[in-house]
């Protein structure tokens, strides 16, 4: 059900709107291979990855940065 | 009650002095510019309590607008012609943000080419915007109707803003008396605005303007639809509350001589008051000309006019705008709505003058229509 105006009447709602839907490549961490640089975590603009290198999927947009930041080539992009 | 020969500017900004909004963001643009003088100074001399936000376009000033109505308070605004194009973008968020916001407008030409005169182009360019559009015939509707449209737009029912349409100049800048109703009667009237669905309060946080995804979008305009309709209703009513306090009657559509009529004239605004004169005169030799007044042009009445033009053997509808090719949106809508033998009249096109013989030579082209639209008033150069 739409409110009047559409109006938004709880705060945080915008976490419901599952962004990771939007991906056409996943990355994928081998983290036998990662160095702990926290390039991908600096670099991620979604802030999707956490300081144990977990990607956040429902968030996680595809956009490959992370992959092109990797100065070791642990993550790839897949088509999902 | 006090009686002062006022324009339909200073009608309208006495009017907001009684409505009492909290914040006025305005940008001055002719015809309108002494509304937003005259407000100036009643801020300034401490008449009216109210933010005066010297904005730098009508785009900011209606977006102030839409950001203060947010916030849970009265707004006004006013503008004209280019700068209700420039507003264009806002008036649809203000409307589906649900703002009653009421804002008056000064009826002027839509360049090109150029022109500062009266005709409705701007006003009907935004017609499906979701603001209710009323169209003053003198003064003391203007005055009237930006009071009745702050009770109806803030009805819980309605929740639209509205749009109080007077010609430019032709009311704007003419001086007639107009009665400026008792405050204590219009606070009776008009009680403070208390919003329910978007206001600020840090304690019940809320968003306003989110996106909205597929799964949303169509019903919120649907549900502005439905506002829509259930808002000639209202209008009625805060009609006749108005009436019982301060006297004057107003509908949805005024009928003048429509009763027996078989030629009925059709059209908005100042105009009227022309085409009375000649429908007096008509009548004096037994002519039975009648005249329905279009005062409110969204919501679209069309149950009123279909009422009143049922007698009718044929139907002039008068139209100062022009959708290229299928004439005038009061001509189209009308069509659209109900089977009439109804033709369609451009007229007073960027300020070109009506005149009585143009009405009578509108009649006669009822009783013998060669086309279904034509442009009245051209002047033909002499070869």
């Amino acid at each position: 059900m739409v409110t009047i105006g559409a109006s938004v009447k709880e705060p945080g709602s915008s976490r419901k709107n599952k962004t990771g839907s939007w991906r056409t490549f996943k990355p994928l961490l081998d983290k036998d291979k990662c160095i702990d640089c926290d390039n991908c975590i600096l670099f991620c603009p979604e802030g999707c990855i956490n300081q144990e290198y977990d990607i956040d999927y429902d968030y996680c947009k595809g956009c490959g940065i992370c992959a092109e930041e990797c100065p070791v080539k642990a993550i790839k992009m897949e088509r999902d | 009650m006090v009686l002062k020969v006022i324009s339909a500017n200073m009608a309208v900004a006495e009017a907001v002095k009684l409505a009492k909004p909290l914040v006025v963001p305005v940008y001055p643009i002719t015809p309108q510019t002494s509304i937003s003088e005259y407000l100036a100074q009643f801020v300034a001399d401490g008449e009216l309590k109210a933010e005066y936000i010297r904005v730098e376009s009508e785009h900011s000033a209606i977006s102030a607008a839409v950001g203060a109505s947010g916030t849970g308070v009265r707004v006004f605004t006013a503008t004209s012609s280019q700068g209700m194009a420039l507003m264009h973008e806002i008036l649809f968020a203000a409307a589906g943000l649900r703002n009653p916001i009421v804002l008056a407008n000064a009826n002027r030409a839509l360049s090109a080419p150029l022109s500062i005169w009266n005709d409705h182009q701007d006003s009907i360019s935004e017609r499906d915007s979701g603001w209710m559009q009323i169209y003053a015939e003198n003064g003391q509707e203007a005055l009237d109707s930006v009071i009745i449209s702050y009770r109806v737009s803030e009805d819980k029912e309605v929740l639209l803003p509205s749009m109080v349409c007077s010609d430019g100049f032709i009311l704007t800048h003419t001086v007639e008396p107009v009665d400026i109703p008792n405050p204590e009667d219009v606070d009776k009237f008009l009680p403070p605005y208390k919003p329910e669905h978007a206001f600020l309060d840090p304690k019940r946080p809320m968003s306003l303007g989110t996106f909205t995804d597929p799964n949303y979008y169509m019903e919120a305009r649907h549900d502005m639809e439905l506002a829509m309709e259930r808002s000639k209703k209202i209008i009625e009513k805060a009609n006749q509350e108005f009436a019982d306090i301060f006297g004057r009657k107003y509908g949805l559509v005024e009928k003048y001589k429509c009763e027996d009529a078989e030629t009925i004239l059709v059209a908005m605004g100042s105009l009227c008051s022309t085409i009375k004169d000649v429908i007096d005169d008509l009548r004096s030799h037994g002519e039975k000309v009648g005249l329905l007044r279009v005062r409110v042009f969204r919501p679209f009445p069309h149950d009123e006019i279909r009422e009143a033009l049922k007698g009718a053997s044929q139907v002039a509808i008068l139209d100062k705008n022009i959708s290229f090719g299928v004439g005038g949106a009061l001509y189209n809508d009308i069509k659209a709505k109900m089977d009439v033998n109804a033709y369609g009249f451009i007229v007073g096109l960027g300020g070109r003058d009506i005149r009585p013989q143009h009405i009578i030579e509108i009649i006669n082209k009822t009783k013998n229509p060669t086309t279904d639209v034509q442009w009245i008033g051209l002047i033909e150069e002499e070869i």
